[in-house]
């Protein structure tokens, strides 16, 4: 059974839908602190 | 605290490349699928983690709607203490064992009824106030997450194995996607609704769709499905060097789920944080403008 390339598709797409989750959240967390120097600034 | 997140994600990545060693090198070729049974390594450590995850949102949901009120914070805790102790009891009787699956153990349903009690109590003293809803929304957003990858790995696996990507109307199958429907829609309705009641409504929604994750997990205990039986703790039998491979999998993606839980719950901190600076600040204006609106109003008189 020529099953190898669908073993390596699973493992790939899992650390790709992970990777891509800490992509979004490391986009929102500098996305947040850059509003908060933001109000820090206009205060 | 950033430096110890630093060597604890140091830590899991170490512990999560052994695991993948493990699942690749280790456990042995099995005999009728080859070697892409190996998918089971990321595909049910992966299930194992998003129904732990919807079960801590279960619980911190049902939590924050028990707060809303004190005599319904009481009464909750009474039915949680007894859910813990009947459940337990009631395992043990040879009536309530003989409506058991084959091959599910008593000591199983036992624990497992047990955690109820144990997560309520230890997620309150944890969590207080605010931060119980929180952790529902991380539970569930990471959840999804895990659940994702379910979903993907499951018709990869299923399509070298049974033929074919997806069985329609299989009982397993289909719960597993109404149930990411479900926390999909939980994090739709946090993220798009402004309406002061959407956690509590959130809550509600998320009790609910706990209900879903009994039904995806004894699916194949009760119904016949293309799914393969359960081959632990069902009566299948798994080499043991595979199920210690399955075992130390499921250890790596938990504390790798730790560390995304604790970095999403950081992250809603930071975000409320911000939502009240800014409406502080909003406040701060509106009152300097009322002050500087008085005079101009007396000398208008």
């Amino acid at each position: 059974m020529n099953s190898f390339k669908f073993l390596v598709a699973a493992y790939v797409a899992t650390w790709l839908i992970h990777t891509f989750y800490i992509g979004t959240l490391f986009s929102r967390y500098r996305r947040l602190r850059q509003s908060l120097k933001e109000l820090g600034k206009r205060k | 605290m950033k430096k110890l997140f630093l060597i604890l994600a140091g830590l899991t990545a170490l512990f999560l490349a052994y695991a993948t060693y493990l699942a690749l090198k280790v456990a042995p070729t099995d005999a009728l699928q080859g070697d892409v049974y190996r998918i089971i390594y990321y595909h049910v450590p992966s299930a194992w983690t998003a129904f732990l995850l919807f079960f801590i949102n279960f619980i911190a949901s049902v939590q924050y709607l028990a707060r809303t009120k004190a005599s319904l914070q009481k009464a909750v805790q009474w039915v949680v203490i007894a859910i813990g102790v009947i459940g337990v009891i009631a395992t043990f009787l040879p009536q309530v064992q003989a409506l058991l699956p084959t091959g599910m153990r008593p000591s199983a349903v036992a624990t497992t009824v047990l955690a109820i009690p144990a997560f309520y109590f230890l997620l309150g003293w944890k969590f207080p106030g605010d931060r119980m809803d929180m952790l529902a929304l991380t539970a569930a957003e990471v959840g999804v997450v895990f659940c994702t990858i379910v979903l993907v790995t499951g018709p990869i696996w299923a399509r070298p194995v049974w033929g074919i990507w997806w069985a329609p109307g299989d009982i397993r199958l289909t719960s597993t996607l109404v149930l990411w429907l479900i926390y999909v829609s939980y994090l739709v309705l946090r993220r798009f609704s402004n309406s002061a009641q959407t956690q509590i409504i959130a809550a509600a929604l998320a009790v609910f769709g706990a209900l879903d994750v009994p039904l995806v997990y004894f699916s194949i205990w009760f119904f016949r499905t293309q799914h393969p039986q359960p081959v632990i703790g069902g009566g299948g039998s798994m080499d043991p060097r595979m199920l210690h491979t399955l075992l130390i999998s499921w250890m790596a993606f938990l504390c790798f789920a730790f560390l995304v839980c604790w970095s999403r719950f950081r992250l809603e901190l930071l975000k409320r944080e911000a939502e009240q600076a800014e409406a502080m600040e909003s406040l701060v204006g509106a009152g300097t403008a009322a002050k500087a609106s008085v005079p101009l109003s007396r000398s208008a008189r």
